[in-house]
């Protein structure tokens, strides 16, 4: 018997008994469907959480002075004094700052120093009180998820010049100049006249201040104008990818005990914090909660297949009286086991792939606000083992009744 | 009438040259289950069967007729003894070699018809020319013929279910006879039918045994072996007469009468 024949008797067979055949489909095709966009949902969900943590610069390091006595957060000159004069370790300036970028680190991409402090902003029909003012240089927008919207960031020629331009918050923006652009407009930081080069593009609050309302500007500006030129907030320092973090951490706290004179290594003047720390913790939770996703979609995938096999089970003993007559009729056990075999694989294949149309026709979709992202590995997985089970309980019953005599399959209750 | 004339020095087995043998019994036992539960259903059956030859296997229910024929149709093998098919001992034979015996040799027609459920009647004639690798417009060519033959070309495409049962078991005589087998087996092939069905059956085997196929078939009724050649009787597990058929042209009442009388 060709295989061509051994096909055709397959789909004889399937088309045969269309309740049993929509049956099995419909088990296969749910237990995989299912499977697949489970996992799929854990791992989207992973996925977020990890884009949320990568957003906030998995390859870069948080450089900030420890506060000593009483000196201000975001303190101004006055803060930096006492501390320099509190202990005999010097602070972190941007003379720190520039030493550090100019030394060579293996690891290290750039060093971009914050000077922070919170002042009242105001255009000439509206004044905001409490906003956060960073002065930085030029890179800060490289490092950091601040990206301009509108207009352009200001240049290192205008760190140099500690030119009075800004770049502001979208949402500051917003509220300074209600009915007009904010570009080009002077605004004025606690009295002194800053003209708006760029506005950002609006970001998710993730940290203590509101990304939304800031005025970023060059850091020799804002020592200049106010925090004075000792002490900087902190450092954001870029390793050269991701995987040098660790590596970039450790090159920077070597240095910059160094650069400060610090003897005492146990009693740091400062604390470098790493992104990916967190994201190892979040990686680690997600991944738990898609091996809980996995579990349910294996149990469905179970269930799946026990209707498939109930289905396979069921149908036996007509199908052994069916084997009796096949094999009265000269058919060899061969060609039984091949009949069989097609048929269980036509039904749970095509059963199978409906499961991952389904599955990839409702990934498209958000589910409780995750966009479910599917797993490659999951679809050969799914299919697998589903065409495994439904081929295993439709042939291992032929199998048996094909090795009988024909008289015993035919007596067969 | 030559194949008559062969079939009487047939008819009275043991005269029969080997070459014309379709089937040969020997010793025959057939034991079902083991210890206390043992059936003997057939103890010592001793057969010979030549070419052309038509006989019908007689007996009460119970006897071992069917037992026999299902040996006889390699359905099933016999607890001990030898059967030789065409000269051939089965017990030699290879799962394949049966397989093709089966459906090549043997046309079997049941007494429960045993048509595969949801298949046409086309396709259930078809099936064995299938297993015998016949390509697909010369089984469906060879299926309709033989579906015309039993005068069911016009139900070709209907289902089992769709069909009377005299009409399933002339499907099934059909699907029996389309690849040509030069033993045809019948277990109570009219059992299940009224008069005008098994008529029709009747004539069908009649016209089978005139072009000088080897028949065997199981009845009861006294009417269905009286077309036969030759008669069995089986009485527990055992052949208790074998005498010349009504349908035998050398019959005489005399000589049948005498055969019974000497197997009681
Ligand atoms: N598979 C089996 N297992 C056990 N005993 C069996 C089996 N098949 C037949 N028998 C027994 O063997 C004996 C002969 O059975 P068989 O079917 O050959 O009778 P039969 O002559 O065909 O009867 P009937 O005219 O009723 O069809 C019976 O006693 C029966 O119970
Ligand atoms: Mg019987």
């Amino acid at each position: 018997m060709s295989l061509f024949e051994i096909l055709r008797s397959a789909m004889r067979g399937v088309t045969a008994n269309k309740l049993r055949s929509v049956l099995t489909l419909l088990g296969v095709t749910i237990g995989v469907g299912s499977v697949i966009l489970l996992l799929a949902v854990g791992n989207g969900s992973a996925q977020t959480v990890q884009n949320a943590i990568t957003s906030l610069g998995t390859n870069t390091l948080t450089v900030r002075a420890n506060q000593a006595g009483g000196g201000g957060g975001a303190g101004g000159g006055g803060a930096a004094a006492t501390t320099t004069a509190s202990t005999s370790v010097r602070t972190i300036t941007t003379k720190v700052s520039d030493q550090l970028a100019a030394s060579g680190l293996g690891h290290v991409k750039e060093v971009v120093p914050q000077a922070s402090t919170s002042l009242t902003v105001s255009s000439t029909s509206v004044s905001s009180t409490g906003i956060s003012i960073i002065g930085t240089t030029a890179g800060y927008f490289d490092v950091s998820t601040a990206k301009v919207a509108s207009g352009s960031a200001f240049t290192t020629a205008d760190v140099t010049t500690s030119a009075k331009v800004a770049v502001i918050g979208s949402e500051l923006a917003t509220t300074l100049f209600p009915t007009s652009s904010a570009l080009g407009q002077s605004i004025s930081v606690a009295g002194t006249p800053f003209s708006v080069v760029g506005v950002l593009a609006t970001q998710s609050s993730s940290g203590f201040t509101d990304p939304n309302t800031v005025v970023i500007a060059p850091i020799t500006r804002i020592q200049k104008s106010y925090t004075g030129y000792g002490a900087v907030s902190s450092l954001t320092v870029e390793a050269t990818s991701s995987d040098a973090v660790t590596a970039a951490q450790g090159e920077v706290t070597v240095m910059l005990n160094q650069l400060l004179g610090v003897t005492d290594i146990a009693n740091e003047p400062f604390t470098v914090t790493n992104q990916s720390t967190l994201l190892a913790t979040a990686a680690a939770s997600a991944t738990s909660f898609t091996v809980l996703l996995g579990a349910v979609a294996a149990i469905s995938l179970l269930v799946g297949g026990i209707g498939v096999t109930n289905v396979m089970l069921v149908t036996v003993t007509e199908r052994t009286r069916e084997i009796g007559i096949r094999k009265a009729l000269g058919a060899t056990r061969g060609a039984i086991l091949g009949q069989f075999l097609a048929e269980a694989a036509t039904l749970t294949l095509l059963g199978g792939v409906l499961g991952v149309i389904g599955a990839v026709i409702g990934s498209q979709w958000q589910i409780n606000g995750t966009q479910p992202v599917i797993l490659g590995y999951s679809i050969p997985l799914a299919l697998g083992v589903s065409v495994a089970i439904g081929v295993f309980f439709g042939v291992y019953p032929a199998a048996r009744a094909a090795s009988m005599r024909p008289i015993q399959a035919l007596r067969a209750i | 009438m030559s194949t008559g004339t062969d079939t009487l020095s047939a008819g009275n087995a043991p005269a029969a040259s080997s070459e014309a043998l379709v089937l040969r019994l020997h010793e025959i036992n057939q034991v079902y289950g083991v210890g206390e539960a043992a059936v003997h259903a057939l103890r010592g059956i001793d057969l010979e069967v030549a070419a052309g030859d038509y006989v019908a296997i007689m007996g009460p229910s119970g006897s071992g007729k069917s037992t026999l024929m299902n040996l006889l149709g390699c359905l099933d093998v016999a607890s001990s003894g030898t059967y030789e098919l065409a000269g051939n001992d089965v017990r030699t034979l290879t799962e394949k070699e049966l397989a093709r015996v089966r459906n090549r040799e043997i046309g079997f027609v049941f007494q429960s018809f045993n048509l595969v459920p949801r298949m046409s009647a086309l396709a259930n004639v078809e099936l064995p020319l299938v297993y015998g690798g016949i390509r697909s417009a010369e089984r469906r060519r060879l299926a309709l013929e033989a579906l015309d033959m039993v005068g069911l070309a016009d139900r070709a495409d209907h289902q089992p279910q769709e069909l009377s049962g005299g009409q399933q078991q002339r499907v099934a005589i059909a699907r029996a006879l389309v690849t040509s087998p030069t033993l045809v087996l019948a277990d109570e092939p009219t059992g299940n039918l009224d008069s005008e069905s098994t008529e029709e059956i009747l004539s069908i085997l009649d016209s089978l045994a005139s072009a000088g196929r080897t028949i065997v078939i199981i009845t009861h009724e006294a009417n269905v072996a009286e077309r036969a050649h030759r008669v069995l009787t089986i009485r527990d597990g055992l052949i208790v007469s074998d005498a010349l058929g009504a349908g035998h042209p050398g019959f005489t009442g005399q000589r049948a009468a005498a055969n019974l009388a000497d197997a009681e």
